[in-house]
């Protein structure tokens, strides 16, 4: 099963919407509780960061019978030093993210924890991809 | 000899402190663990099972993040106003809602002292 899903940079209200449907459309089959919410956490961190730091951005699920995979491509300053980028507390997230209760450089490092596999590629100014898999 | 229950339901909850039951959850759950904060990066570490979520943070990514967490029981401490957005997205998502005058530090002790615990990992 494939979807797709746009995500809009900046658009607090609307974060989260894209992971709550894949997290709802993953519900009618037979996975534990627990792996749910290891993929709902990674999509939703994963969403959170294009709303915090790109202009747009498109989710592109695939569910397979013991697996889903994601990427996730944005349009936007992308990530100088991605190494940096994956430690914990590292962030340059603003003032306003930080509000929402974000922006404290934990994002990455956690979909990394919640993923069985992840890739992490960027071009400084123009975007970034990340393409993640959980097994279940 | 105070006898202390190790799980609570979301009754049992609102009564311990003081709340209002703004949205209940229509689902039961048996509360045995509690987490307090308003760094919701901090919540997605943790395993938050059977676990009541007390924040101050009263904005619609609380409750996206409670949704994400498999969270279904979210307190908003020092009576903090909870909109209508706010209240349809638990809805949807059966997460009960509580507000409460008392203060992070009052909720976490009052439920600590019911023998709750807290969530390492």
């Amino acid at each position: 099963m494939r979807m797709s899903y746009s995500i809009e940079g900046g658009d607090f209200s609307a974060a989260g919407r894209a992971s709550s449907e894949v997290k709802r459309t993953l519900k009618q089959f037979n996975i534990s509780p627990l792996v749910l919410r290891r993929i709902a956490v990674a999509l939703y961190e994963a969403e959170m960061n294009v709303v915090a730091h790109a202009r747009n951005g498109a989710m592109q699920v695939d569910i397979q019978p013991h697996s889903i995979s994601v990427v996730i491509e944005d349009e936007g300053p992308g990530i100088e030093d991605i190494a940096r980028a994956m430690e914990e507390g590292f962030s340059t997230a603003t003032e306003e993210v930080r509000q929402m209760g974000f922006g404290a450089g934990m994002g990455l490092p956690n979909i990394k924890k919640n993923s069985d596999r992840m890739i992490l590629t960027s071009t400084p100014g123009v975007g970034t991809r990340l393409e993640l898999t959980v097994n279940f | 000899m105070v006898v202390q229950e190790k799980y609570m339901n979301l009754d049992k909850v609102n009564e311990l402190i003081s709340g209002t039951i703004l949205l209940e959850s229509h689902t039961s759950c048996d509360y045995t663990k509690a987490f307090a904060s308003d760094l919701m990066s901090d919540v997605l570490r943790f395993q938050m099972e059977n676990t009541v979520l007390i924040t101050g943070l009263c904005t619609v990514q609380a409750i996206r993040t409670a949704e994400m967490s498999n969270i279904s029981c979210l307190i908003f401490a020092r009576d903090k106003h909870v909109t209508e957005e706010m209240i349809e997205l638990a809805k949807e998502n059966h997460i009960a809602v509580i507000v409460t005058g008392s203060t992070m530090f009052e909720v976490s002790g009052k439920l600590y002292q019911q023998g709750f615990e807290p969530v390492y990992r």
